[in-house]
């Protein structure tokens, strides 16, 4: 069935295109050519209306054991968004830790096709693609978790070369079916474990003597030299700590020009300046990713209402447990990998800190020169739930709208932050390779996040609003794989995405020193721990979509 | 991945029964007889040994086909002003069928375990917790508190796996490690050190564990107690249990809710873990919930991630409606509120439905018996024998992958209750 999308504004990064008038015709869930001799089945007028691919969430929690402890923890919240059941979706709930299914139609009326948890511990990625593949429309996938695990610690205690290490990130991430690899306050979470309350960049884990920043080194070579096309996804030391940007700006020197993706970076961009001994680091972060392009961050926006923080980062959660709103929090020590806390949070604008980091948030996404080096989160639900994205664009496109309400947070806030004089104002094609082009390339998707020939055909169009807000929360059309999937910002039909994986070769003999440690020390067989192919397809809704490597280093 | 070798024997089989989901057992498969050969226990072999009996679907007793009886389970529900789902004793695809169907049918979901699991997610809901998992209890724990809870009985394997292992990653003398009881006394010797070290044995009435386990918390925080005496406990002994977990590195206090039989339990349990809590300020020392047999813990995470409640939820008015007092099952069926009753019990033939005037569908094991005949009863395969599944451990983090062991031909509770579901 052809398809023909006649007359749109066509914003796709890229190709370079921005604001060209062309028609896209879809074939088979692809945009192709037009196609010689086949009759248009479907024509669909989008004149004058702003045409980009579907958006990409490259950082949200949306699925796994923290955030479903998150659910299960906050029924008070679900209660004030409960969703009943139609013709076409199933009931659910919404906000701050929204029922998978719910979650799904969502993004998907907001156009977006395409969301990845970026924390699965690999003992429980089973469960995240359980509650993955319950996640309707949108493709997904996931960054696996290392570099507090007892493996890998003990891989480099022992000296082990490159090559072992680069075997062991390959074999975990083919066997939790991953996309990418990330790091959680590398080796942090393991020192808790031994009672140690903090671990900066250089200082060592009492058990094994190694540090935050080799663990890094290492992590990101492996993923360098094994060609994953995701840089190693960071979340740094000393997350929400006054003072972190000093951590943040060594860790950026520290990574020797090898690629690194710096996940909610305004959590990490903390002085200790004026009374009350919080103060914005921005604009030396920002001058820092500028230089540095090897480096990408997304900003983990805050915004003002309850939330839930949901984070592998089960020291730094401990520690910021007295903030718990309401008065509730969970943390856990998982199976010698990593661990996780879950604190629910309301961030409010006249609080001091709260105010301040809505404005590190904005100064960050304005103060960062290339936007393929920025990317639009709110670390989902840490900073906001997704369904503010809208409310984001807004922030960053409309410069009065900022200011305005700006101007009503917590006075000494405002003193402490320069926001006000930022003049920039991001244009459509901005926001289209923040979410878009620019995402997919993080992410390494070859055939999402444009609309050249051949890609897939998740298409979103707007229609061009100056309120950005409302432009961006109904589209007047989704396509998700070529079907029409939302209509005038309502879900029309409901189909189900692929998961995304890199499959990055490895030596097998690593399963040699792994079959024993299993045997040894852990609960379950290694052979129990793989996840196959077919777990992933399940039940028949589910698919597998292997993404290329990059060419890599020595393996 | 399981290895099945010449002689049909299955290798690294996990068990669903068991809780803590040993996945180490060897198994033996003649036709569709089947034989834990290697790491079984009381528990597993029995979970895995059952026979199978009848294979036939009946509707009030006469024999009918699977066709037949998925339309009559079809035709109830369509009538039922106040359908309820429960048991919910299956797999993660079950539990996925079962809340497709709830929710088309306006049910309320239950599961035969929720009376003890709620025990611990009203404190989840309440007040939250810090709790660890099986593979860090086996490397980690230096002293193990057992309160309210003979452990032994239910996860049969939980010493050899996890406290009396041979080894520690982190060089920890394994023999140095202390178990406590506090409340019920083992009833076997599985708690006793390979070197013949036996556990401390501090016992009291369930009933007396409340005021206990809040006298405990008050010696941790420091708290100077007046009485010499809590349920015959000389308070002396509980501040000697304080101290030990105050000096202990990375202490770990078990209990098996469904042991906690008493009135608001999840009140003795938030006692507990806020005490772990309070330890945290200076060392390490973690929960362990023990529970997530025969699915349990499977049905409450599905149900969760797709309604944003653990169990007890009704789907009346369309939406998700949580009330963990109005939605028991028990309750309901007591007060003759349900209509039409579907049990799913996949894995137990003890584990019938409770008495009511339901009309009442049972998707069971084979082999089930019943002292009132279900008006529709389909024996069902097991997930893990009849065919493949997963299922979440105790600890939550860790689901197994269930193989198929042998062709029964029975059918999973997926295919019935999706064909259910379609055909309404």
């Amino acid at each position: 069935m052809l398809k023909k999308l006649t007359g749109g504004r066509i914003y796709d990064p890229a190709h370079g295109v921005e604001n060209e008038v062309r028609d896209i015709y879809i074939l088979d869930g692809r945009i192709v050519k037009r196609p010689d001799g086949i009759r248009i089945d479907e024509e669909i007028d989008v004149r004058g209306k702003v045409v980009m691919a579907g958006a990409i969430d490259m950082h949200t929690h949306i699925g796994g054991g923290k955030v479903n402890i998150a659910r299960t923890m906050l029924p008070e919240d679900h209660a004030a968004d409960v969703i009943a059941r139609t013709e076409l979706m199933r009931s659910g709930c919404g906000h701050a830790a929204p029922s998978t299914l719910t979650a799904g139609y969502r993004y998907a009326e907001m156009g977006y096709t395409a969301g990845f948890e970026p924390a699965i511990l690999p003992s429980n990625a089973r469960q995240a693609h359980m509650e993955m593949h319950d996640t309707p429309i949108i493709d997904k996938g996931g960054y696996v978790m290392l570099g507090s695990d007892d493996f890998l610690l003990r891989m480099m205690a022992a000296n082990k070369d490159q090559e072992s290490i680069n075997n062991y990130v390959a074999w975990t991430m083919t066997h939790s079916q991953a996309v990418g690899l990330k790091v959680v306050n590398p080796g942090g979470i393991n020192a808790f474990k031994f009672n140690q309350r903090k671990l900066d960049l250089d200082e060592k884990n009492q058990f094994y003597g190694v540090t935050p920043r080799e663990i890094l080194l290492r992590l990101a070579r492996a993923v360098n030299e094994l060609g994953v096309p995701h840089p190693l996804h960071v979340h740094g030391c000393n997350l929400g700590v006054p003072g972190n940007m000093d951590t943040t700006l060594d860790t950026i020197q520290g990574i020797e020009g090898l690629p690194m993706h710096m996940t909610h970076i305004q959590f990490h961009s903390y002085g200790t300046e004026g009374d009350f001994k919080f103060s914005s680091g921005s604009a030396q972060i920002a001058e820092a990713i500028n230089k540095h392009k090897n480096v990408t961050v997304d900003v983990g926006q805050i915004l003002f209402g309850q939330t839930v923080t949901a984070s592998g980062d089960s020291m730094r959660q401990f520690a910021a447990h007295p903030h718990s709103h309401p008065n509730k929090w969970v943390c856990m020590d998982i199976e010698c990998e990593a661990g996780c806390g879950v604190v629910p949070f309301k961030y409010k604008d006249q609080s001091y800190v709260n105010a301040l980091q809505w404005m590190i948030g904005l100064e960050t996404f304005l103060m960062v020169d290339d936007p393929w080096q920025v990317f639009l989160t709110t670390d989902h639900p840490n900073g906001a739930p997704f369904t503010s994205y809208p409310h984001l664009i807004r922030l960053l496109m409309d410069k009065t709208f900022r200011n305005d309400i700006l101007s009503t947070l917590h006075p000494e806030a405002q003193k402490a932050s320069h926001l006000a004089s930022l003049e920039r104002e991001y244009s459509l094609y901005e926001i289209a390779i923040m979410t878009r082009a620019g995402a997919a390339k993080l992410v390494g998707l070859a055939d999402r996040g444009h609309l050249g020939i051949g890609g897939a055909a998740d298409i979103t169009v707007y229609t061009d609003d100056a309120d950005r807000e409302k432009m961006f929360s109904t589209p007047d059309y989704v396509f998700k794989d070529g079907t029409m999937v939302v209509k005038d910002g309502n879900l029309i039909e409901v189909t189900w995405g692929t998961t995304h994986v890199v499959k990055p070769e490895y030596d097998i003999s690593i399963e040699k020193s792994l079959k024993p440690y299993f045997d040894r020390y852990h609960t379950q067989k290694m052979g129990n721990f793989k996840i196959s192919n077919d777990e992933i397809v399940d039940d028949g809704r589910g698919s597998l979509t292997v993404q290329p490597l990059h060419k890599g280093g020595p393996i | 991945m399981t290895e099945m070798t010449d002689s049909e024997m299955w290798l690294e089989v996990s068990s669903p029964f068991c809780g803590i989901a040993s996945d180490d057992l060897t198994i033996k498969v003649d036709g569709n007889t089947i034989t834990v050969v290697e790491n079984g226990d009381a528990v597993t072999k029995k979970g895995f040994e059952t026979p199978i009996t009848d294979t036939s679907p009946r509707i009030n007793g006469k024999d009918a086909s699977l066709e037949q009886a998925v339309k009559h389970i079809a035709d109830l529900f369509r009538t039922s002003k106040q359908p309820v789902i429960s048991g919910m004793a299956t797999d993660l695809n079950g539990v996925r069928s079962a809340m497709a169907l709830a929710d088309k049918s306006r049910a309320t979901v239950d599961s035969m375990d929720s009376t003890a699991g709620f025990r611990n997610t009203l404190v989840l809901q309440d007040t939250g917790w810090m709790v660890t998992t099986l593979t860090e209890v086996r490397n980690r724990v230096d002293v193990l508190v057992v309160v309210g809870s003979d452990i032994e009985q239910d996860y049969p394997r939980f010493y050899e796996r996890m406290v009396w292992n041979k080894e520690s990653m982190f060089d920890q003398d394994i023999a140095s490690r202390e178990v406590v009881y506090l409340g019920k006394a083992p009833s076997g010797d599985a708690s006793t050190s390979p070197q013949g070290k036996k556990a401390q044995v501090i016992t009291c009435d369930d009933a007396d564990l409340p005021e206990v386990l809040s006298i405990l918390r008050a010696l941790v925080k420091g708290k100077n107690i007046q009485a010499k005496q809590v349920g015959g406990i000389d308070i002396s002994v509980l501040a000697t249990l304080a101290e030990q977990l105050k000096q202990a590195k990375y202490s770990v206090l078990t209990w098996s809710a469904a042991s906690l039989n008493f009135e608001h339990a999840e009140a003795t349990v938030q006692t507990l873990c806020e005490m772990i809590k309070e330890l945290n300020a200076t060392t390490r020392s973690n929960g362990l919930p023990l529970s997530g047999k025969e699915g349990s813990v499977t049905a409450s995470y599905v149900s969760t991630w797709q309604s944003g409640y653990p169990m007890r939820t009704n789907f009346n008015r369309g939406y998700p409606d949580y009330d963990p007092y109005l939605c028991d099952t028990n309750r309901m069926l007591a007060a003759d509120e349900v209509d039409v009753l579907l049990w799913i019990s996949s894995f137990n033939i003890g584990r019938t439905p409770p008495k009511s005037n339901a009309k009442t569908i049972v998707l069971g094991r084979s082999g089930m018996t019943f002292d009132q005949e279900p008006e529709v009863f389909i024996p069902i395969g097991t997930p893990g024998i009849d065919h493949a599944g997963r299922t979440f451990r105790s600890d939550g983090s860790i689901a197994v992958p269930l193989r198929k062991l042998r062709d029964s031909g029975l059918p999973s509770t997926f295919d019935v209750l999706t064909a259910v579901e379609q055909a309404l």
